[in-house]
């Protein structure tokens, strides 16, 4: 801070251009990083790297990692990508910034010097600390194996290709990739990737768990004791089993081991992405406003002048455009303008505080806004964040309304608006849009027929009576081929009343099509 | 610590190898797209790449979701003049406003999915399961030939190459070369003996006696530079390279009678495109030859052939006739692979026909890798087909088929020119 006001008007203002050069980024940088680490930003270090727009399409599609294995489904990203950017209706990402350590984030060569500084302060800062600080990806993710493990991954996979055909291998991962959002647990703590460790309990894995199986599996008939205490159901799993995949990787009986090692692949990089579908809003919301505070600063300062200013905001401005809901733009709520507005706001309840904020908020109106700020960022997850954080303010400024819509009444009716009776119902409400419980369909692994034909059974709970979508069915194929046997999908009332059921008969017993 | 990379001359085209993947598992569905693509539009374009299109439904990855039904709450920015408690009509078609991505899409109703097949790819689908009867036969059966070619000059050869002009050449710069510090002693001495016989210097000085001998033997010394050295010879380079066998002619006959109109003209033009660029990819060189007819036949160029208005009655064997006479001049010999289609309203005068098959079935075909035969019309067939039936009796290598709309030119052709079985 002090060097900062120390500073003499325009010592190293950035010249007032468009094209970048290596030396203006690598200047650029420095003061953004100078600036942020002023704000208390702490980041793992970064690797900028310039890539072209066909990289970036790349990287776009391939799960937006550096590595991946190969599949179809990211060529028909890619193609899809690449047919929109060609004809001009979309631009690409200004940026990707991928959560290892060192943070690596991409530049495109296309883009202007103040792009490059827009992108690098909101990527390489805003997102890099995110990262580094919020808790769900610092007990999901570990930043410094990500990249060895996708290389892993990636050889592994082509190995297999190789060794079991390219077909076998991708109707697997079809499959896999099916059920890929019920791969998680979401309350157990998963252990850390390490390549090293995967490496070495690979093939410990493949034997243990091969004789798990072989014990549940068992065909010898069991022996006389055994079997009296046998004619009471056990039941199998214990519990209900939310991780679908895990459930499959360990239990499913016919998988070969190098088909576990693929599930648990798939699993793994999609618990890998798993905070980032639960923070979308604080995420982009801290970044944005990051990139926003920190090139302020540098206006202020004189390190980049008018023309720098106006191409910056006019990018801002288009970022955190929020169109109202009868906009023939508008397409859900903008997860930039709801996270820039929320971030701004705590800011401003904290500097400017209210009598309605020092109300609703009495911890944090007139506190250190950075404090704060960094308080938020690290302990919450988008819907925990909404409801913590939301201010009768913002709901007023997005004129934001709740409006039901049940099946059963003719019309949908407006429960909630931006008054002082629909506040804290709006913010509800909005916090539990962002839940991705409600979000996805709750459906477990309900029960295995141990003793007959090994159908498994998967429960879904409905929630507010919502009907799962046509493609239930061809998941449920998936699910067979991973199984292997039998599937059923009971749809169930929360009470635990069974509404209705669909199922997937293996034609041929036992063999994985 | 930071760093910043370059990255932009590495790893291009990563997704090469999932596109791969993509056209892999699509295979069948891109084929079909393909083979709609070709239908019923000008294939002079053709080799441009094609935009594709697949059915959603089959590029869909699945996944649970919710669909819309039961009780949704959403909340939507913008409100303008609602209050608590106000009842909205139901948005047409059941959507509730603002449900956003969440229900996840099971509608049935969207576009295609669609992409660009690069120009390479779009050819691989397009001529798939294609090949030239006959190919295999003509590359087994042909002796490899080589073709003696120059190539420039070499230091060592026989005799009979020696090139003499580009040899003395090389004799005279060596000579030039070699004796240049003489012939600069030479004039040197030449001058200073000039200036002292000038100055009246006796003749029996020492120096003038000096001067005289040192003249005499640097006059020895430049003779004896040989004229021409075995260093100095070069040779005719020759190098045998491999003639390419793979190359083809392909006859376009095309009847050009009154009844030919336009549309059927184009139908025919998209057939011999489609044939000749078939053709491109199995030959490294290919020639066409156009011939059209009525009651004469002539051989024109491309644009003649296709726009020229000349018309009249219509004689068969006219055309027959000279393309037997030009394989015979040009390309006999075994040296050509040699196709031939032909395109015709099948209208033909009446005596002509039995001709017409003779000359085919004793004459032409064995001089020729293929002959295709198609007969552009909606109506019967004429004696001109029935003639012509006869013929793949006794030559396996004559095909004919019969194109009513623009729409069969490819089927026909994927008819014609399907894999044989082996």
């Amino acid at each position: 801070m002090n060097q900062m006001m120390k500073r003499p008007p325009h010592p190293r203002a950035l010249p007032e251009q468009s094209e970048w050069t290596f030396e203006l980024i690598e200047q650029a940088h420095e003061e953004i990083k100078r600036v942020a680490e002023a704000f208390g930003l702490d980041t793992y270090p970064n690797q900028l790297e310039i890539i072209t727009a066909e990289q970036m399409m790349d990287a776009y599609t391939s799960v937006g990692m550096p590595v991946s294995y190969s599949h179809w489904s990211f060529g028909k990203h890619f193609l899809s990508t690449e047919k929109g950017y060609k004809r001009g209706q979309m631009g690409l990402a200004y940026e990707i910034v991928i959560n290892s350590n060192p943070c690596i984030a991409y530049l495109m060569e296309e883009n202007s010097l103040t792009m490059q500084a827009l992108v690098i302060a909101h990527a390489a800062y805003g997102h890099n600390s995110f990262f580094k600080g919020n808790y769900l990806f610092r007990t999901w993710t570990d930043a410094d194996a990500i990249i060895d493990y996708m290389v892993f991954a990636k050889n592994y996979i082509a190995e297999c290709e190789q060794r079991h055909g390219i077909d076998a291998v991708e109707l697997l991962l079809d499959s896999c990739h099916a059920i890929q959002n019920y791969g998680v647990d979401r309350y157990k703590r998963p252990a850390k990737l390490s390549l090293a460790q995967e490496q070495r309990r690979q093939k410990e894995r493949e034997t243990y768990l091969q004789s798990q199986i072989n014990e549940l599996w068992r065909t010898l008939p069991r022996k006389a004791e055994e079997e009296t205490v046998a004619q009471a159901p056990i039941r199998f799993p214990p519990e209900p089993e939310e991780n679908l995949l895990y459930f499959i990787e360990k239990y499913a009986p016919l998988l070969e081991p190098w088909q576990r090692e693929l599930v648990r692949i798939v699993r793994k990089i999609s618990q890998y992405f798993y905070p980032q579908r639960q923070t979308q809003v604080m995420n982009e919301g801290w970044a944005t406003f990051w990139h926003y505070t920190i090139l302020n600063q540098l206006y202020d300062e004189g390190v980049v002048g008018n023309g720098f200013m106006m191409e910056f905001l006019k990018s801002h401005t288009n970022v955190v455009f929020q169109p109202p809901v009868h906009s023939p733009y508008y397409n859900g709520i903008n997860p930039y303008a709801l996270g820039f507005a929320m971030m701004t706001d705590i800011r401003r309840i904290c500097e400017n505080p209210t009598a309605e904020d020092r109300e609703w908020f009495p911890d944090i109106a007139g506190s250190d806004w950075k404090q704060t700020l960094h308080f938020a960022m690290r302990n919450f997850k988008d819907e925990s964040f909404i409801a913590q954080y939301l201010s009768p303010r913002l709901i007023r400024e997005f004129h934001f309304f709740a409006v039901l819509d049940d099946d059963r009444n003719e019309k949908l009716s407006v429960s909630a608006i931006h008054d002082e009776m629909g506040y804290r119902y709006v913010r509800q409400q909005l916090a539990d849009q962002y839940n991705l419980g409600n979000r996805e369909p709750n459906i477990q692994v309900w029960s295995v027929n141990t003793r007959d034909d090994r159908a498994l059974t998967l429960r879904h709970t409905q929630f507010n009576r919502r009907p799962l979508n046509q493609q239930a069915h061809e998941v449920l194929k998936h699910v067979a081929r991973l199984w292997g046997f039998d599937v059923h999908l009971d749809t169930v009332s929360p009470e635990g009343k069974l509404i209705s059921t669909l199922e997937c008969k293996r034609e041929k017993r036992g063999r994985l099509i | 610590m930071s760093y910043l990379i370059d990255r932009r001359l590495q790893g291009k085209n990563k997704s090469a190898v999932n596109r791969e993947r993509f056209l892999r598992r699509y295979k069948a569905q891109i084929k079909d797209a393909v083979g709609r693509a070709i239908k019923g539009r000008s294939i002079t374009d053709i080799e441009n790449g094609e935009k594709v299109s697949i059915p959603v439904k089959d590029v869909n990855e699945p996944s649970f979701g919710h669909a819309h039904g039961g009780v949704w709450e959403v909340v939507n920015p913008g409100n303008q003049e609602y209050q608590k408690g106000d009842q909205i009509a139901r948005p047409k078609g059941g959507g509730g406003s603002g449900r956003g991505k969440a229900g996840n899409s099971d509608q049935t109703n969207e576009d295609d999915f669609i992409f660009e097949l690069s120009r390479e790819e779009f050819m691989n689908y397009f001529f798939e399961d294609l090949e030239l009867p006959n190919l295999v036969k003509t590359q087994l059966t042909a002796t490899t030939d080589f073709k003696s070619q120059r190539a420039g000059y070499t230091v060592s050869g026989t005799p009979s190459n020696i090139h003499v002009l580009r040899s003395l050449r090389g004799a005279l710069g060596r000579r030039i070369a070699v004796g240049g510090p003489s012939r600069k002693a030479l004039a040197e001495a030449e001058l200073e003996l000039e200036t002292l016989l000038l100055a009246d210097v006796p003749l029996d000085d020492f120096r003038v006696v000096e001067l005289k001998k040192r003249i005499h033997h640097l006059h020895t010394k430049l003779l004896a530079i040989p004229y021409i050295d075995p260093f100095d010879l070069r040779y005719s380079n020759r190098i045998k390279i491999p003639k390419p066998m793979t190359q083809a002619v392909m006859f376009c006959i095309m009847d050009v009678s009154g009844s030919m109109d336009e549309q059927r003209k184009d139908t025919a033009k998209r057939f011999f495109i489609l044939l000749y660029l078939f053709l491109k990819r199995v030959y490294d060189k290919i020639e066409v030859v156009f011939i059209r007819h009525h009651t004469a036949a002539a051989e024109v160029d491309e644009h003649e052939f296709f726009h020229s208005r000349e018309s009249g009655g219509t004689v068969v064997s006219s055309a027959l006739n000279l393309l037997n006479k030009i394989i015979d001049e040009r390309y006999g010999a075994g040296q050509w692979n040699s196709y031939v289609a032909q395109a015709s309203d099948g209208d033909n005068w009446d005596n002509d026909s039995v001709l017409c098959r003779q000359l085919l079935a004793n004459t032409i075909m064995p001089k020729v890798q293929y002959y295709t035969y198609v007969e552009i019309t909606d109506g019967p067939p004429q004696n001109l087909w029935e003639q012509y039936a006869q013929v793949p009796e006794i030559h396996q290598h004559f095909a004919m088929q019969k194109i009513v709309t623009p729409a069969d030119i490819y089927p026909v052709f994927r008819e014609l020119f399907k894999k044989q079985p082996k």
